[in-house]
């Protein structure tokens, strides 16, 4: 490249410089991430249509309303603390992803660390939330809710969708561990230090980012709306 | 092959910009929290303030969507041309959700509008919704045949 003065009206299509001035896995995790928002929309847009066509829905406020240690009657206690798990091990990868940039190593293993604890907490905590659903006798194709007009539930939609779609997330939070311990595994060993960047911890960054996105979306829908 | 790709002024972004978004987060989150939990406890039924809380809390999520693709995953920072090959495909989504909510709402009207016996036999059909959920949903189905 020769000048990079920023002219006003750059010709970013005529060849010679990147067009979207990422690196090539940069720009492949952006358009994973595109389609993988489309399986998430998909599912919970199907949700959305199953549900604008039943007479009734159970109440999340019943249906979510029991905390490990406290018991029943605390709607929304339980995920309010699933989702500032997941909010503040979203901003943890953002500081690593940060101390990446200025090759601070130190660092990128602490943040890192940090990340997949709140990785590992937010899978705890589903699977308490899971296990505890299940006891009291839901599972995929049986749902034990009443409506929330109070008359019997005649589907087992409800149950179907809330173990997929949360199922098809915590997956995702499993994987996004995964590649985390792994980026942390290779930072220790210096492979970013000898490759003279840490961009990998930025795609790795994204793909945790998503999780927590796809999270907001879910908690709105299942838990609140 | 190996360009080097010039770097946007505000690459780096500020620690100050981390913690803003990671408060407005959590404040957004509170609010919905505590939207959620008015509806519970102040408007148990379903009518307009019920649906008007609710389409609040979408408002805030589409808030928290923003704030999360475009200062976490740092979206807001790139070329345009990125954002616009990343944003544009999601349009999709306005017809996705539109199209389908109303065809999920449209069946449920047919659904509870529907009577089998109306043509054959010329008999007044049930056109209250509320008389036919009443029927599905206290008795078995088995009275219909």
């Amino acid at each position: 490249m020769s000048t990079t003065t920023v002219a006003t009206d750059q010709k970013w299509w005529s060849g010679g410089r990147s067009p979207f001035n990422v690196e090539y896995g940069k720009l492949m995790m952006w358009y994973f991430l595109m389609s993988d928002a489309f399986t998430f929309g998909a599912f919970l847009i199907s949700y959305g249509t199953i549900r604008f066509a039943s007479n009734g829905w159970p109440d999340a406020n019943f249906v979510f309303q029991s905390f490990p240690g406290l018991g029943s009657g605390w709607p929304l206690l339980f995920v309010s603390l699933m989702t500032f798990i997941l909010i503040i091990s979203s901003v943890t990868m953002v500081l690593a992803v940060k101390a990446g940039h200025e090759r601070r190593k130190a660092d990128v293993v602490k943040y890192l660390f940090w990340t997949i604890i709140g990785g590992l907490a937010f899978l705890s905590c589903q699977a308490w939330e899971w296990t505890h659903l299940h006891h009291e006798g839901a599972w995929w194709g049986s749902n034990p809710f009443p409506n929330s007009d109070g008359s019997l539930s005649t589907t087992t939609n409800f149950s179907n969708f809330f173990f997929t779609i949360t199922g098809f997330h915590g997956f995702h939070v499993f994987s996004g561990v995964i590649i985390n311990i792994i980026m942390l595994i290779m930072t220790l060993n210096g492979t970013f230090e000898r490759r003279g960047h840490y961009l990998m911890i930025e795609k790795a960054g994204l793909y945790w980012h998503f999780v927590d996105l796809v999270w907001v979306f879910v908690f709105t829908c299942f838990y609140l709306v | 092959m190996e360009q080097t790709l010039t770097q946007p002024a505000e690459k780096f972004e500020a620690q100050n910009e981390v913690k803003k978004v990671t408060i407005i987060l959590s404040v957004l989150t509170l609010v919905e929290l505590a939207l959620g939990f008015l509806m519970y406890k102040s408007f148990p039924d379903p009518g307009f303030a019920r649906n008007f809380i609710k389409g609040v809390i979408i408002i805030l999520m589409l808030a928290k969507a923003y704030y999360i693709v475009a200062y976490f995953m740092h979206l807001g920072h790139e070329l345009k041309n990125l954002i616009m090959t990343i944003v544009v495909p999601l349009v999709l989504f306005v017809w996705f959700i539109i199209a389908f909510l109303y065809d999920g709402h449209s069946f449920n009207v047919n659904r509870n509008t529907y009577d089998r016996y109306k043509q054959a036999k010329g008999v007044p059909h049930q056109m209250d919704p509320n008389a036919v959920e009443k029927k599905v949903e206290h008795e078995k189905p088995a009275s219909v045949e």
